[in-house]
């Protein structure tokens, strides 16, 4: 353990020390930094070195919950975090279920975290890389101008204490680089991006990001408004990630608890088309949100949502465990020291097919490829299952792909789209989001354009 | 420090002039040509009610320091929570090392006179309010929602207050202060039917305190959500294709966020990344259309006094009867153009670095009455809310949700529709608005998000009609 996080540690033990009788007690700490370079037309346009840090303390008392936080480690502070998350406490509610997590005996399956190349990597280098991005990217079409190139590090230890016994602490770092593109043609310029993940910079592939970026933001170029009609689809790995993410919220125990999901009653009844099946698997070192511990301390652990189209299970926190009558499935998330944990999955997984994209294509007669989609936040309600997003793509014909098509959207509902699951591509990608991506082709989703 | 103790406004500045003159002479120390420090000090409250109880109440304080060194045409940038001379010195010097130029350094600055420019009054400020009023709050808006009708299921609320002190000094002489208070409060609803669920939604927020619910009904705003919820209930789906849309006042602002407003920011122009760049003085909209940027309507929720770079927030006009007549402005961009900034530099917190934002984005009136435009129109989609959205400024495409609508039909607002997207081009979108009410309204509170950054913006409209936009429903 680094110098740093037994510091945090015993800190966050200090302040469980304070419990009162009849208490309950989690400190969460932590500390961070990061690095941004940003480079346009050669030259760096800005640059950030910059720490912080902060405590968030929870406290229940007779089935009441108070929380409260500060963006400071400072020990004044501390004391008044404490003393106003005990205030808070008298205006919450009686719940039964309150609670923290009580150690489970689950063990934690080791990953590795920190980089020490990257926690040691010379400022001029990030630099460089970010010009070389930019450059690559210019290099790869003539049409393209790059609007960023990005370097972005950034790394964070982490305490957590309860009084129920829970004690874990840690430290991570991480890496990328991105570029956002435009490409013109006339009066028409449309944008693209690419990126590039690694453990430290050494792994970025600066070429294929650069040629994401330039493909992305050319391949759209003369795209047409298409007609209205009901058709196939295939989701290009990045936009099945989107899709596939949305699930989580339909999962969650929490909102199982309180009636807001849409699966409710369904548990061991087909949701989806036999050849889906759902896992959501933070062990798994390959996965972007990859994590030992949720975000109450729990060991994190792999759970079978969705097999062969039958609803297995709900990914549950202690708290939402509790209601449902239920253990835990060590998926609390935590968005920081500033907020409590709730529900949701950590890093989820669709079991893949056997057939490349192109072999998926070759089978469809009339429909779309979706390369990518917007508005996901306003156009699905999870609680209804309505879905419409705009997006942009590609033709498909006869098995081939054809034209370039934009400013139209796709609809369903989330019930039908996981029952007209047709196949699943073989092209797992890992991308940087909290669902992996795969080619998805879903039948009888309805086209409006023109 | 204290969370609590301070219950009234104190004249006591964040920071001592005489200690930004000498952090900012840091900042500059290498050759800089300008530096600036941003001193934030926020407290919030928030409290959120959910399946029938107070599940918890927050208390958040945020305090820090961001220091921003420009030499050439690199930006170095530095925060810290640690708002000592030392803390504050140590952060001057790491932007400046960030922004790295050689030679001939600056060792004095000198601020002016301190610059108030409040476009808002505080009648009560949330702070000196009892926890337990706030709490009142979401257990009425709790029962009012549940007692519409017995539809409703389920019903989540949520309060939230802030105060965020802001100072900003920089090496021109500007010292700038503002406190920034602003009030919520939110109703989710979910009701069950035949079909299945569906959820209504409500918010009000103001750039002002606690009065505000003097001034609005808590009972009412969740009445309207659980209205908005059961009337979802026997929706049809939404059609596909694209045809003629009236939107009603107050609740499309997000249209001209999105299809221009975003797309007139200086930042992105300047990179030739918005479809509105090199159109000035052109026809970019209907000439029923003038659109307003301005942060200083009192008590609106994008309301600010000074912007994030201390300059006074103001008035501007951005299309005036369809005609392009200015993009927004931050204090960067409006220097490499030689222009006077517009108080649109705007940040999320200490840690982040100001860019060009929105304020209170709004459509004037025009003179129809609504109620004509909708017997105008034989068969189209009538909106009431519309959710969020997004914009892609280069092609000038974008999305927007709409959370309640129905069919017109032979001039008449007849059935209600499930939930969609809606899709178009802005300058389409703006040349194919033919009709204008005169019956303006601000629209709800809106958390706009840019490069990571979310700030508080306000939009608003007069009832109005698209002639041709496409629906993203399922029915054919």
């Amino acid at each position: 353990m680094s110098d740093g996080v037994q510091e945090l540690q015993k800190l966050a033990d200090s302040i469980v020390g304070k419990a009162k009788a009849g208490e309950q007690i989690e400190a969460y700490v932590s500390r961070g930094g990061e690095t941004s370079v940003r480079v346009y037309e050669g030259e760096v346009e800005h640059f950030v070195s910059a720490q912080s840090e902060g405590i968030g303390i929870r406290i229940i008392k007779d089935g009441r919950t108070g929380f409260a936080y500060a963006g400071t480690l400072e020990s004044d502070a501390i004391t008044e975090v404490l003393a106003e998350a005990r205030d808070n406490v008298q205006f919450g509610t009686v719940d039964e279920w309150a609670g923290l997590a009580d150690p489970d005996g689950v063990a934690q399956i080791p990953q590795k975290f920190w980089d020490e190349e990257l926690a040691n990597y010379p400022t001029d280098k990030k630099i460089a890389i970010t010009k070389e991005l930019e450059k690559l990217t210019l290099a790869a079409d003539a049409r393209v101008r790059a609007e960023e190139a990005n370097y972005e590090d950034g790394w964070g230890e982490t305490a957590v204490a309860t009084t129920t016994g829970i004690r874990e602490s840690g430290r991570g770092n991480s890496c990328y680089v991105s570029v956002s593109t435009l490409a013109d043609d006339g009066d028409e310029s449309l944008t693209g991006f690419g990126f590039s993940v690694g453990d430290s910079p050494k792994e970025f592939d600066l070429k294929k990001a650069a040629h994401d970026a330039a493909d992305r933001a050319t391949r759209l170029l003369g795209a047409t408004k298409p007609a209205s009609k009901l058709v196939t689809i295939v989701l290009d790995p990045y936009v099945t990630s989107q899709f596939v993410s949305i699930l989580s919220s339909v999962l969650n125990g929490e909102s199982l608890a309180k009636g807001r999901s849409l699966f409710a009653d369904r548990l061991d009844q087909p949701v989806a088309s036999a050849k889906f099946t759902l896992v959501d698997d933070p062990t798994n070192p390959l996965a972007y949100t990859a994590t030992d511990i949720d975000g109450e301390g729990l060991a994190a652990r792999r759970n079978v949502l969705i097999e062969n189209g039958v609803l297995k299970k709900f990914v549950h926190s202690s708290y939402s465990a509790r209601r449902m009558n239920t253990k835990s499935t060590g998926n609390a998330t935590r968005g920081g020291f500033a907020g409590s944990p709730g529900v949701g999955c950590l890093a989820m997984q669709v079991q893949p097919g056997t057939k490349s994209q192109a072999e998926l294509i070759s089978g469809i007669d009339d429909g779309v490829l979706i390369q990518d989609v917007s508005g996901m936040h306003s156009g699905v309600n999870t609680i209804s299952g309505d879905f419409s997003t705009g997006a942009s793509g590609i033709v498909i014909s006869n098995g081939t792909l054809g034209a370039p098509i934009r400013e139209f959207t796709i609809a369903s509902t989330l019930q039908k789209m996981l029952l007209n699951i047709v196949d699943l591509g073989n092209d797992i990608d890992w991308l940087p989001m909290r669902a992996v991506g795969l080619s998805l082709v879903i039948s009888d989703v309805m086209l409006s354009g023109a | 420090m204290s969370l609590n103790s301070n219950k009234s406004q104190t004249a006591e500045p964040l920071v001592a002039s005489d200690v930004l003159e000498r952090v900012l002479a840091k900042g500059r120390s290498t050759g800089a040509e300008f530096a600036e420090v941003y001193i934030e000090d926020k407290r919030s409250t928030s409290a959120g009610l959910d399946d029938g109880k107070v599940e918890q109440v927050t208390s958040g304080r945020d305090r820090g320091a961001g220091i921003r060194v420009v030499a050439g045409e690199t930006t170095g940038f530095a925060h810290t929570s640690d708002l000592s001379e030392r803390g504050l010195l140590a952060a001057a010097e790491a932007a400046a090392v960030a922004a790295k130029q050689g030679g001939g350094g600056v060792n004095k600055v000198q601020l002016g006179a301190e610059l108030r420019h409040a476009v808002n009054t505080i009648k009560i400020s949330p702070d000196g309010v009892e926890k337990s009023r706030k709490v009142d709050l979401l257990k009425r808006a709790d029962a009012a929602a549940r007692a519409v009708n017995s539809a409703i299921v389920q019903v989540s609320a949520g309060y939230g207050d802030s105060l965020r002190r802001i100072l900003v000094a920089n090496s021109n002489g500007v010292l700038s202060a503002d406190d920034q208070v602003r009030t919520l409060l939110r109703v989710s609803v979910v009701a069950t039917g035949d079909g299945g669920m569906q959820t209504g939604y409500d918010s009000l927020g103001h750039t002002i305190g606690f009065e505000l619910f003097d001034e609005n009904d808590v009972e009412e705003l969740a009445i309207r959500a659980a209205k908005q919820a059961i009337t979802k209930l026997s929706a049809r789906p939404a059609p596909s294709g694209a045809m003629p849309v009236v939107i009603k006042r107050g609740s499309g602002g997000v249209l001209f966020h999105e299809a221009c407003g975003h797309g007139l920011e200086a930042d992105l122009v300047g990179k030739s990344a918005s479809v509105y760049r090199g159109k000035m003085g052109e026809l970019v909209a209907s000439p029923l259309v003038t659109l307003i940027d301005d942060g200083t309507m009192t008590a609106e929720w994008g309301a600010i006094g000074i912007d994030d770079e201390g300059h006074p927030s103001q008035r501007n006009t951005l299309i005036q009867d369809g005609v392009l007549t200015d993009y927004m402005w931050d204090y960067l961009r409006a220097k490499k153009e030689g222009r006077a900034q517009s108080g649109n530099g705007r940040r999320q917190s200490y840690q982040h670095l100001p860019m060009v934002r929105m304020t209170n984005t709004f459509v004037l009136n025009g003179t129809q009455d609504p109620d004509d435009i909708v017997r105008d129109t034989k068969h189209g989609v009538y909106i009431a809310k519309l959710g969020g959205g997004q914009v892609d400024t280069a092609s000038g495409d974008f999305v927007f949700g709409m959370t309640e609508a129905y069919l017109i039909e032979n001039g008449e607002i007849t059935e209600p529709l499930r939930e969609s997207n809606l899709i178009g081009n802005g300058p389409e979108v703006l040349k194919d608005i033919d009709l204008l009410g005169n019956d303006f309204a601000m629209g709800n509170p809106g958390m706009c998000g840019k490069d990571g950054q979310g700030v508080p913006v306000g939009d608003g409209q007069p009832t109005l009609r698209v002639r041709s936009l496409t629906i993203g429903g399922t029915a054919a």
